[in-house]
């Protein structure tokens, strides 16, 4: 049979709906066949791996957050550390001025009071030794201008009573005249 | 090339079309036994899709990288496209974690066995023969009814056919269109879409393919060669139509699965 023969002979014959048994047969159980394998075998493998994906990913996500917030809180610690490393650089810092005033001022008082002191001692002592001074002259004044007198106006005036009320009239009188002197 | 068997024009003159009987070759086995008696092509290529899309996808994701390769990335783009694309979106997050596979399996069972039809030397799209189509449309059917039975009972068959919100004097008229539409000519649309244009999609391609070749070799005139290069310049844009709806239809067909799941699963929500 030629070919055009074979086409005519088929063509006359054929409808496009009517099924070949085998072809649905074949069909049916090799996509039953391909259904089995992909329940089986496939689609598992690639969900797990998509699974697999999921987590590696939010893991590290995950990871990455802890690391942060890690990071954050050591931050917010090194802060507040700092803070309260100024604060008390600060308060250190007004102390030490706060004494430091002090020290001066109890220094300023211990020199005025040492000076005062000194002063004062100073003054003490030259009045002991002006009084000393003063007894002492008086005494020497006394016995000198006596002994003087004594030779002077020779035995009539050995009464030692009366020279010597004469010379503390004298020496009052000088004393007086001096302080006189001292108050112009 | 006998594989091809283009339709030989008569020598003698008349240019005669090839027809549905020219997608149907003389089986393997027994060797060009009469079509419909053995194993053919068809089946053959049936088979070759099983063993590439199992080879494919194990393959790539034989040792899942955290960061794929480039099989591994195409394979799951493909998984990820039917997964969620289809799956999660149709049936709903809930529900759909258990038809993935069908849903997978169905959709790469339809695509590869069309784009055999823009195969060289295979060019055959499987489904073009309607009883494959009719076994995909009778395990959707059975799977869809099975669905249903399972989450609603024998109540599912009055849930499908009586859509809710509607007087009862509508349902006298509604009823029966419902039955017509679900339960006879939901499959056979689902089915015949599929072969047909797959079907009709080969026909352009092996018309092209003979009319060029009447025009070219057969015909004497210089005017009528020209125009037989002009076809097959068509061809080409005619044969990247063809890739495109051979996508389209293995989507409508898993879009369509989905749908039909979704709508056993939720029998009673509208």
């Amino acid at each position: 049979m030629n070919s055009t023969d074979f086409i005519l002979a088929a063509g006359e014959s054929v409808n496009p709906l009517m099924p070949n048994p085998w072809e649905i047969l074949v069909t049916g159980v090799g996509f039953a066949v391909l259904l089995f394998i992909v329940i089986k075998v496939i689609a598992p493998k690639f969900e797990q791996a998509y699974e697999d994906r999921v987590t590696a990913i939010e893991g590290g996500l995950e990871k990455a957050e802890a690391a942060q917030k890690e990071a954050e809180e050591t931050l917010a610690q090194y802060k507040a550390q700092l803070l309260e490393a100024r604060t008390e650089a600060n308060r250190i810092r007004e102390e030490a001025r706060s004494e430091g005033a002090q020290i001066l001022e109890d220094l300023k008082t211990k020199a005025t009071d040492e000076a005062a002191r000194i002063s004062e001692q100073a003054q003490r002592q030259i009045q002991a030794e002006r009084t000393a001074a003063l007894s002492s002259l008086r005494t020497d004044v006394g016995t000198l201008a006596t002994e003087l007198a004594s030779k002077v106006v020779d035995e009539a005036l050995k009464d030692d009573a009366r020279a010597q009320r004469v010379v503390d009239q004298f020496l009052n009188d000088l004393e007086a005249q001096q302080n006189a002197g001292a108050s112009n | 090339m006998f594989a091809f068997a283009l339709p030989m024009a008569s020598e003698e003159g008349g240019f005669i079309p090839p027809s549905v009987s020219d997608t149907h070759l003389p089986e393997i086995f027994p060797w060009a036994a009469e079509y419909g008696t053995g194993f053919g092509k068809q089946m053959l290529m049936i088979v070759l899709s099983i063993v590439l899309i199992t080879w494919f996808f194990s393959a790539a994701i034989k040792n899942p990288k955290l960061v794929p390769g480039k099989m591994q990335y195409l394979a799951e783009s493909g998984y990820a496209f039917v997964r969620n694309g289809i799956g999660r979106d149709i049936i709903g997050e809930k529900n759909f974690r258990p038809w993935i596979p069908l849903l997978f399996a169905t959709f790469f069972f339809v695509l590869l066995n069309n784009l055999f039809g823009a195969i060289p030397f295979l060019q055959l799209p499987s489904f073009s023969h309607a009883g494959s189509a009719y076994a995909m449309a009778i395990i959707i059917y059975g799977t869809w009814i099975a669905v249903g039975l399972k989450n609603h009972g024998i109540r599912f068959f009055k849930l499908a056919v009586t859509p809710a919100g509607v007087s009862p004097v509508m349902l006298i008229l509604l009823v029966p269109l419902e039955i017509i539409s679900n339960f006879i000519v939901r499959p056979l649309t689902h089915s015949l879409r599929l072969m047909a244009t797959m079907l009709a999609g080969h026909i352009i391609v092996m018309l092209a393919a003979s009319g060029a070749r009447h025009l070219i070799v057969i015909q004497d005139s210089l005017a009528l060669n020209g125009v037989g290069v002009l076809v097959i310049a068509g061809s080409v844009a005619m044969y990247f139509l063809e890739l495109l709806i051979m996508v389209l239809q293995a989507f409508v067909f898993t879009l369509l699965t989905a749908i039909y799941i979704q709508g056993a699963i939720e029998a009673d929500a509208h």
